[in-house]
């Protein structure tokens, strides 16, 4: 029986890999929050654009696990070496403060799901920050991180309140395929919005970097493949169906705004307690999740492409630059949140719109990168994958540009 | 800051003048002829755009930052340049490898030394930098007068690395030669150093080193090696090479990686190797054992005698086994049939005379496992025996191999 479960427990860490893990990550706190307020909000409407975000997330996948496959090197490697140290520096700066965003928003995730709990967030927040950062700086993340990814079963929750809900099956899978578009600057704003929070800049660095780390080749790269594209395809099921949740629970009772997260959770009281004790777990589980993977990529990320010694198998003084920057990231992320009236929400709508704004660079320096046959050999991009990708970096820019203009009226207005 | 130092930064976008002190252009890039010499800075690559012109060192009157004075304005456009190592293109931003430091960086700048040769400037490579200082000047660069930030940037330590310590990696054959780049420096340092730089550099650079790489060495640093990039690296070297590699590793580490290797790339190079087919028979049949097992992890090389031997045959039989004398604790000592009877700690060997029978040296208590005994039992008994190093016997008592320190410790860095 034992040996059963453990042979099972093989298989599925066997098939999961980088493209699943950064694809299950994708869905954080921020995320949770926005396909919550799609819901909430407009019910069924905004599902249609989850093909879409699909397909562009496999897009953007895609082409990180192929160039870590083929060169072998990070990302913020290959940009260093192609487009030289100024353009990476900015980069990184960038990535810096757009991830400092994304950590705060999985803080803040952290603390509105323990409050569901009634534990203050001057508790919970503090001590989720020191043990990321001992997990980190132990060294004990890689071991962890088997915990976090056996946890994100607890997903399946989304999928299990999505159903106890009781929604209107026909008009879900209706809607799913029926493109709307309404003139209303709140419905395009979710709508990007859900871009934004699918496809974040963060994702591509940490995926090349984890397929590089686990020693993937072009050779065995085909079912590498396979994986990113399941993973994107899981991350959008699980996507629809918070959105079907918060219709079910939330629009067809009277369409509202929500204030964060947990407010959906409360919303599922009325549906058992199951439906909302597992919204809550699954909540607390990817923000901590994030909170570990964030960081620490961020601080891999820069290191290696500005050329600083990194590493946790490193020392404090050996890598000082390493360890400050992820320590900072969690320090200070932890700390805007418990910082009294500070306005979350807008907070984490704003780490979307920066997020925003920084990935059509990472994409177009992807593009180029993977088109130059001096580092992808006979793994360069074909014509009909240029087409593909530049559509979908277009359509993005587009995208973020609206996203920018509306959000920042919102920031200014609201 | 010393007035005969010039930074790659500060080189790139000097004006350069001709004789009549009328402006031609800036400089685009610089590049040795390490063929030629090592560390002068052998041309200079003026204009833009596509006809860029190359200035010859011995061409130049003066370099300043105030810019460089021609004196000679014979310049000829700038084409082929293999056998250059562009500093710009090739090494600013790339990879390189700090023998000295024992590590891999990323080169920020280079820093020249300005040299007078019978009245003429010429710079030599000084030292690559890399760290906060250079890349301080990089970001700057151009958008600050130079003066400023050489006056800025000593507030912020500096990190160099002198030119003779650094190892440039260039994974094509052909322009390695041309380029004169060799990996002997790499020959120098300790195998397990060697093994966290191969493991820090990209595949392609991996392979580079390892075809370049004395065999032995290669075989050394490969041991040390984590064992999934063993495979890889292995994988990706030419049949001949690899096999010339494995033979000279000892036979369970040799076999430890065909273990990792498909079944048809592992045959190939056992038919490739030129050890006698004793060895070979060995490395097939530790291949047999699966890794978590005693005779997975066992090593056949170990020094085994006759029950009946003395001190002086033992002493002989070191002698006849050199290469195993660095790591060698323990003599066993076999019956007439193969079997296991005993086991000598070579330092009682000194301590009696040379005729004694080896009978009457050994240890109280045979210590032993069979060769399907479980990784996890192995380890214990290490730990309840203090052992330095452990027999292995098959299914008829007979000595398979030895189990040693350094392979325990292995297993508990990768548990």
């Amino acid at each position: 029986m034992l040996k059963k479960f453990k042979y099972h427990i093989a298989v599925f860490f066997s098939v999961i890999g980088p493209g699943f893990i950064t694809a299950v990550v994708d869905n954080d706190a921020g995320g949770i929050l926005t396909y919550s307020q799609a819901g909430a909000k407009y019910g069924y409407l905004p599902l249609w654009t989850l093909l879409p975000i699909t397909l562009l997330l496999i897009v953007a996948q895609e082409m990180s696990s192929r160039m870590g496959a083929v060169t072998g090197k990070g990302l913020s490697d290959l940009i260093r070496e192609e487009f030289g140290l100024r353009t990476t520096f900015f980069m990184m700066a960038a990535l810096v403060v757009v991830n400092l965003m994304n950590v705060m928003a999985n803080f803040a995730g952290v603390a509105s799901a323990l409050e569901l709990f009634h534990i203050s967030r001057y508790i919970s927040v503090p001590i989720a920050a020191m043990v990321v950062w001992l997990l980190i700086v132990k060294g004990t993340y890689a071991s962890v991180e088997k915990i976090f990814l056996f946890a994100t079963v607890l997903y399946v929750c989304y999928i299990a309140s999505g159903i106890l809900v009781g929604p209107d099956w026909k008009e879900a899978a209706l809607y799913s395929v029926t493109p709307v578009l309404m003139w209303d600057p709140d419905y395009i704003t979710i709508l990007i919005a859900m871009v934004g929070t699918s496809v974040a800049p963060w994702m591509q660095f940490y995926l090349q970097a984890a397929v590089v780390e686990k020693g993937i080749t072009p050779k065995d790269y085909a079912a590498s493949r396979i994986e990113v594209i399941v993973g994107c395809v899981v991350m959008s099921v699980i996507a629809f169906f918070i959105i079907v949740a918060c219709a079910g629970a939330i629009w067809s009772v009277k369409p509202r705004d929500i204030t964060d997260a947990t407010d959906a959770a409360l919303a599922l009281k009325p549906f058992g307690p199951y439906a909302y004790l597992m919204f809550c777990a699954g909540l607390l589980n990817a923000s901590l999740f994030a909170a570990c993977i964030q960081p620490l990529s961020t601080a891999y990320t820069v290191c290696e492409g500005l050329g600083f010694e990194s590493g946790v198998n490193k020392k404090w003084d050996e890598a000082p630059i390493f360890y400050w920057l992820f320590t900072l990231l969690i320090v200070i992320g932890a700390g805007f949140v418990l910082i009294p009236n500070f306005p979350l929400i807008k907070m984490i709508l704003f780490s979307q719109v920066v997020n925003g704004v920084l990935l059509p660079f990472v994409l177009v320096y992807m593009i180029l990168l993977v088109n130059k046959k001096q580092i992808m050999h006979e793994w360069v991009a074909s014509r009909a994958y240029n087409v593909v990708a530049w559509t979908a970096v277009t359509v993005m820019i587009l995208l973020t540009v609206a996203l920018v203009g509306i959000s920042a009226r919102q920031l200014v207005g609201g | 800051m010393a007035d005969n130092i010039l930074f790659f930064t500060e080189l790139l976008g000097l004006k350069v003048f001709d004789l009549k002190g009328r402006r031609l252009g800036t400089i685009r890039d610089a590049a040795l002829v390490p063929l030629v010499d090592a560390i002068r800075v052998d041309r200079y690559l003026l204009g833009g755009g596509w006809s860029w012109l190359t200035i010859r060192y011995d061409q130049i009157q003066s370099i300043t930052l105030d810019g460089i004075y021609l004196s000679d304005e014979q310049l000829v456009p700038h084409h082929g340049d293999d056998y250059m190592l562009r500093l710009g293109r090739d090494l600013l931003d790339q990879q390189i490898i700090d023998v000295h430091g024992r590590k891999v960086v990323r080169v920020t700048d280079i820093t020249f030394e300005t040299v007078q040769v019978s009245g003429r400037d010429e710079l030599r490579m000084l030292e690559v930098d890399v760290g906060l200082r250079s890349i301080f000047r990089r970001i700057v660069q151009g958008v600050i007068p130079p003066r400023w930030s050489r006056k800025a940037m000593t507030r912020i330590p500096p990190n160099s690395i002198r030119w003779e310590f650094c190892n440039i990696v260039e994974a094509d054959p052909q322009r390695r030669l041309r380029l004169n780049i060799t990996h002997n420096m790499l020959e120098t340092m300790h195998p397990a150093d060697l093994a966290d730089i191969v493991e820090e550099l990209s595949p392609e650079d991996r392979e580079a080193i390892f075809e370049t790489l004395d065999s032995e060495v290669a075989a050394e640093a490969l041991s040390e090696v984590s064992p999934g990039i063993q495979a890889s690296i292995i994988e990706s070297l030419e049949t001949e090479k690899a096999a010339e590699i494995i033979e000279e590793m000892s036979p369970d580490d040799a076999a430890d990686i065909l273990a990792e290797l498909e079944k048809e790339t592992s045959d190939e190079i056992l038919e490739e190797m030129h050890s006698d087919d004793k060895d070979k028979q060995e490395m097939r049949e530790l291949l047999e054992f699966s890794d978590d097992r005693a005779g997975g992890m066992m090593s056949t090389e170990y020094v085994a005698l006759s029950h009946k031997a003395t001190v002086s045959d033992a002493v002989i039989s070191m002698r006849e086994n050199e290469e195993l004398l660095e790591s060698l604790h323990t003599i066993f000592l076999i019956d007439g049939e193969d079997k296991l009877v005993g086991t000598v700690p070579v330092g009682r060997l000194f301590t009696a005379g040379e005729g004694a029978l080896l009978d009457t040296l050994k240890s109280d208590g045979l210590i032993k496992v069979s060769v399907a005994e479980h990784q996890d039992k192995v380890t214990e008994m290490f730990d309840k025996y203090s052992l330095l190093a452990l027999p292995v016997v098959d299914s008829n008592g007979q000595l398979a191999g030895v189990i040693t320190a350094d392979d325990i410790i292995s297993v508990l860095r990768n548990s």
